[in-house]
């Protein structure tokens, strides 16, 4: 098997990027080629994940390690399948987006492609970090791409934006920081298996306010990325600003790294903290699914609907995360994917109509499927898959998630099914106004239909939606043994929990009682 | 004339201040006989001085121990210290050409007094002994006062060299009021002595006076709050290459003097001066921050970034360990790559009479000299501290070290200080990247000393980012050298 496959897959987009800085700044049709190209690449290269990925094995694959900085920070990498279908996500989509934007970017055309490139690079890093300063250092790296997307390329309001956007994250991720520092200092290692192993076999203990501060301390910055009711705010503003390609990327795979962050980081190195704060998280989840949905139903502005949608949406994989079952947890990685083709190729829809008609607002729009039958079909495929019809991807997700949800908690499932309905409502009543009907401004009578690279984008997007309707048990079957590995590891601690801890002799750094010093005010460390 | 091996050994390790002051007093020599047109000879005179300095540093290297009857220490430490203290020399010589000529001011005297000021530093670095520390200090100090007011037409610039000069004596007879003090408890200066009579008897209340008035004295020196008030003026009114060096270089010289007092000669009762270090440290973080919020003056504002920045160092010397030690120096290493660079930019920015310094000057910079706005983007997210950077390292060893000796609170503290920092730096890239061009801004060619100068400050900085281990080990055998008990 070949070694190094996550380090290729992982830095080969920045190859493109002194590709790419070698051309002429006006060439753009050779930069669009060139950056499509590597994206593409990058896209076979990754399938080749799938290809020798062993479906029985629970643990990691594709694994490498190497020091890095001292003996402490290491380079390690590997994937399971919870990331597996990830990173081919990512993969996905960047060449979807650098299609999408073909012709919708017309200044800074090579600074844009770069900044595609280096995101698509942060993005895969972070889901297949298995050291916590290394997952730390791409999950900040994602973040400046992202901002130049918004506040160059980005639409009226995108300097706030932009802004709103990078301050909310790093002001979660810094207390991540603190609290990664922390583990360190606890367990010795920054190596996430190895720091879940110890913490798993009862070497190092924490006490359970500190599990539960720590916890907080993580789970806020995935929070804020995902993002969980109340810490929302900066999406709509961010995903209604930036460009198509960035609108894509960010809801497409930005999102993900926030649920995926909780379910890689958050559940096996905290679980018993991760239960006591379940009650508290899932409530919060179920109030996105219901708010997020309401607030979309209201939107005039199409792109601002289709983000609310997120915040709906994302509740549904937080929810099935916190159900703590098998199969809501399948549901809920399998929902992240959904979440990034469906919602992705609704921004796509967006975009090309913005590309003809340069807003966003409803009211401008009206029975489209007359002048743009094709367009608006697909359209309303998309809109489907988004709220959940059967035999499409949506559909496998939110059931799974309902069902693991309703064996937990009859309440929670039966409000978050509410939210399923609330979908229909505002997705099919948005369609209604755009493409049903009679054209009401003149103008639109005369767009034009798809044309050929639309057309490929849009049918790309609808047969991997149908696929993952149907084939589902193929990505599900690849996702089970981490599931049930990642459930064990949860369970387990949570008994051991129970029984006296364990005496702390795996380092010296373990024999500090960590969570008395943590509510004390900071004091000097008396020395020997 | 023979010279003996403990003579030889002296002058060895006494090496790289002997060769910055004879480059400087060739100079000095040299400035008369040196045409007005040709005074550029002299600064790449001074350079290769540096330069010198810099290979000479390798002397100490292998020959390392107490000099001059105990006054010089050469060790690790010192080594560390050394290099970055002349390499920021070099730096600021090597950007200052093109300045000098843009203003006018192309004089050998300049370059000199760049050259003593570091000497002086290399002193304060090695000081084994508190007398010859205050030399340092005052050998740094009295140069960089003649250099904060090297723009002799520009008001500000004579306001910033008074204002630093007044204070800054005021804040030296602080230092050497509390070097009497250390004196008359344990009747001597030396920084090992002093350690192994407090073993004895541990500092009474006349000895603490004096910590808190060496304190002050170095605490003035290193910006730290409460004693911050003069810096964003003389950062501002100083010729920006000079305010590239005095942001950097001292500090760093200064910070090490402070270890050394206060972990080894006080490194019994670490305890006395913690709470005062924890306070000052989220004072001046926050002084920092939030006063550089609100300026629209950029190179004031980096001013204010600088003061942060010490409180972020404070954090790491709350710790008071070995490992706080490597995250100092290591941060010192990074902050003086980043923040002369930093002020180069604007040094080549600013242009003829200082005149471009506002955040709208920047407006569209990014589309109209790219590579010099992804290089000053690259130092203004390596303050922020942007993984992938010195910075990020910096505050990540510093926070590690708080962390290790359990002070919890100010790490949170200085986490949340550096996210109000991301504001005021993304502000610049944003008036960079996403603002319009501004229609009157006409470009200037970057000179090749300045682009070299900019290329080893960003190199360094992505260099520290990425593969620090090595620099990281540097400083853990430094600390290790000092002899922390």
């Amino acid at each position: 098997m070949q070694p190094h496959l996550l380090t290729v897959i992982t830095f080969l987009p920045m190859l493109g990027v002194p590709a790419l800085l070698l051309l002429r700044s006006e060439d753009h049709t050779w930069i669009r080629r060139i950056a499509l190209a590597v994206s593409l690449a990058e896209f076979v290269i990754s399938l080749f994940l799938i290809r020798g990925f062993v479906t029985a094995n629970p643990g990691y694959q594709f694994e490498e390690i190497h020091d890095w900085i001292g003996s402490a920070i290491r380079y390690h990498m590997g994937v399971d399948g919870i990331s597996l279908f990830l990173v081919i996500l990512t993969t996905f989509l960047v060449p979807v987006s650098i299609l999408a934007s073909w012709q919708g970017i017309h200044e800074k055309v090579k600074g844009f492609f770069i900044a595609l490139l280096v995101i698509e690079t942060a993005m895969i890093g972070v889901f297949v970090s298995l050291d916590l300063f290394l997952f730390f250092v791409f999950w900040e790296l994602t973040l400046i791409p992202m901002y130049f997307l918004i506040g160059i390329w980005g639409h009226d309001r995108r300097i706030y934006a932009a802004v709103k956007f990078i301050l909310y994250t790093m002001f979660g991720s810094i207390l991540m920081l603190v609290a990664i520092l922390w583990l360190y200092n606890v367990t010795g290692s920054f190596d996430f298996v190895e720091i879940q192993a110890k913490l798993h076999a009862g070497l190092v203990s924490l006490a359970p306010n500190t599990e539960l501060l720590l916890f907080c301390a993580f789970f806020l910055a995935f929070a804020i990325k995902v993002p969980l009711f109340p810490l929302h705010t900066w999406l709509p503003d961010a995903h209604t600003e930036a460009p198509t390609a960035g609108s894509v990327i960010l809801a497409g795979v930005m999102l993900k790294l926030g649920t995926y962050g909780i379910l890689r980081f958050c559940l096996p190195l905290f679980p018993d903290a991760a239960h006591r704060a379940a009650p508290v998280i899932a409530v919060l989840a179920i109030i996105g699914i219901v708010y997020g949905a309401l607030v979309a139903t209201v939107q005039t502005d199409l792109k601002r609907l289709v983000a609310y949608t997120s915040v709906s949406h994302l509740g549904f994989v937080v929810l099935g995360i916190f159900a703590f079952s098998t199969i809501s947890i399948q549901g809920a990685i399998y929902q992240m994917l959904n979440h990034g083709v469906s919602t992705g190729a609704l921004f796509l829809g967006v975009g090309m109509l913005y590309d003809r008609r340069h807003t966003f607002e409803i009211r401008q729009f009206g029975g489209l499927a007359t002048p743009m039958p094709v367009l608006m079909a697909f359209f309303l495929f998309m809109c489907l898959s988004s709220l959940a019809l059967p035999l499409l991807n949506g559909f496998v997700g939110e059931f799974l998630i309902l069902i693991g949800v309703f064996e937990r908690h009859h309440v929670w499932a039966s409000w978050a099914a509410s939210g399923a309905v609330l979908s229909a409502i505002y997705l099919l009543w948005a369609y209604q106004r755009v493409a049903l009907g009679e054209v009401t401004v003149e103008k639109n009578r005369t767009l034009p239909d798809a044309s050929t690279r639309e057309r490929v984008i849009l049918v790309t997007m609808a047969l991997v939606i149908l696929f993952m309707g149907i084939a589902s048990p193929l990505f599900t079957r690849r996702m089970e043994p981490a599931t049930n590995v990642l459930l064990q590891q949860m369970s387990g601690r949570a008994q051991s929990a129970t029984q006296p801890a364990a005496p702390a002799t795996g380092t010296e750094r373990a024999a500090v009682p960590a969570g008395a010093v943590m509510f004390k005010t900071a004091g000097p460390r008396v020395r020997p | 004339m023979q010279i003996s091996a403990e003579q030889l050994a002296n002058l060895h390790r006494l090496a790289p201040e002997i060769i910055l002051c004879a480059a400087g007093i060739l100079v000095m020599v040299l400035d008369p006989f040196v045409g007005p047109a040709r005074q550029r000879a002299l600064g790449y005179l001074s350079l290769a001085g540096a330069l010198g300095a810099l290979c000479a540093v390798r002397l100490v290297a292998i020959d390392q121990g107490l000099a001059y009857s105990g006054l010089i220490r050469a060790d690790e430490f010192s080594i560390f210290i050394h290099v970055v203290v002349i390499g920021a020399a070099a730096i600021a010589i090597l950007g200052s050409f093109s300045y000098l000529d843009q203003e006018g001011l192309q004089r050998g005297e300049y370059y000199a007094l760049i050259l003593f000021a570091t000497a002086g530093m290399g002193i304060l670095a090695g000081a084994n002994e508190l007398v010859t520390a205050f030399i340092g200090l005052e050998m740094s100090s009295i140069s960089t006062y003649i250099l904060a007011g090297f723009r002799r037409r520009a008001l500000a610039s004579n306001e910033a060299s008074l204002k630093y000069f007044l204070l800054g004596s005021f804040a030296t007879a602080f230092f050497l009021y509390g070097i009497a003090m250390a004196y008359g408890t344990t009747g001597t200066t030396r920084i090992d002595s002093i350690q192994a009579a407090f073993q004895i008897t541990p500092p009474g209340g006349l000895a603490i006076l004096g910590l808190g008035m060496m304190f002050v004295g170095l605490g003035f020196k290193v910006v730290v709050a409460p004693f911050q008030i003069y810096a964003p003026d003389v950062y501002q009114g100083s010729p920006t290459p000079v305010t590239a060096l005095l942001a950097s270089a001292p500090k760093v010289a200064t910070f090490v003097v402070m270890i050394r007092i206060f972990y080894v000669a006080f490194g019994t009762s670490s305890d006395l001066w913690f709470w005062a270090v924890w306070v000052s440290a989220v004072l001046t973080m926050c002084i920092g921050n939030f006063a550089a919020l609100v300026q629209t003056n950029v190179k004031r504002m980096l001013a204010y970034s600088s003061i942060a920045h010490a409180g972020y160092i404070l954090v790491a010397f709350a710790a008071a360990t070995d490992l706080g030690v490597a995250a100092i120096l290591f941060y010192l290493a990074a902050y003086a790559l980043m923040k002369i660079g930093a002020f180069l930019v604007l040094a080549h920015l600013g242009q003829q009479g200082e005149k471009r310094l506002e955040i709208q000057d920047y407006a569209g910079l990014g589309s109209k000299q790219p590579v010099l706005a992804v290089c000053f983007s690259l130092f203004l997210l390596s303050l922020l501290g942007l993984p992938a950077t010195g910075g990020f390292l910096g505050k990540f060893f510093a926070f590690q070290a708080a962390l290790d000796s359990r002070i919890v609170w100010l790490v949170v503290i200085a986490a949340i200080n550096s996210v109000i920092g991301a504001y005021y730096y993304l502000r610049v890239i944003v008036a960079m990247y996403f603002w319009e061009p501004s229609k009157d801004y006409v470009p200037t060619r970057v000179a090749p000393s300045l682009a070299t100068a900019l290329a080893v400050c960003a190199i360094g900085t992505l260099y520290l980012g990425i593969l620090p281990g090595r620099v990281l080990s540097f400083a853990r055998a430094a600390a290790d050298s000092l002899v922390v008990h």
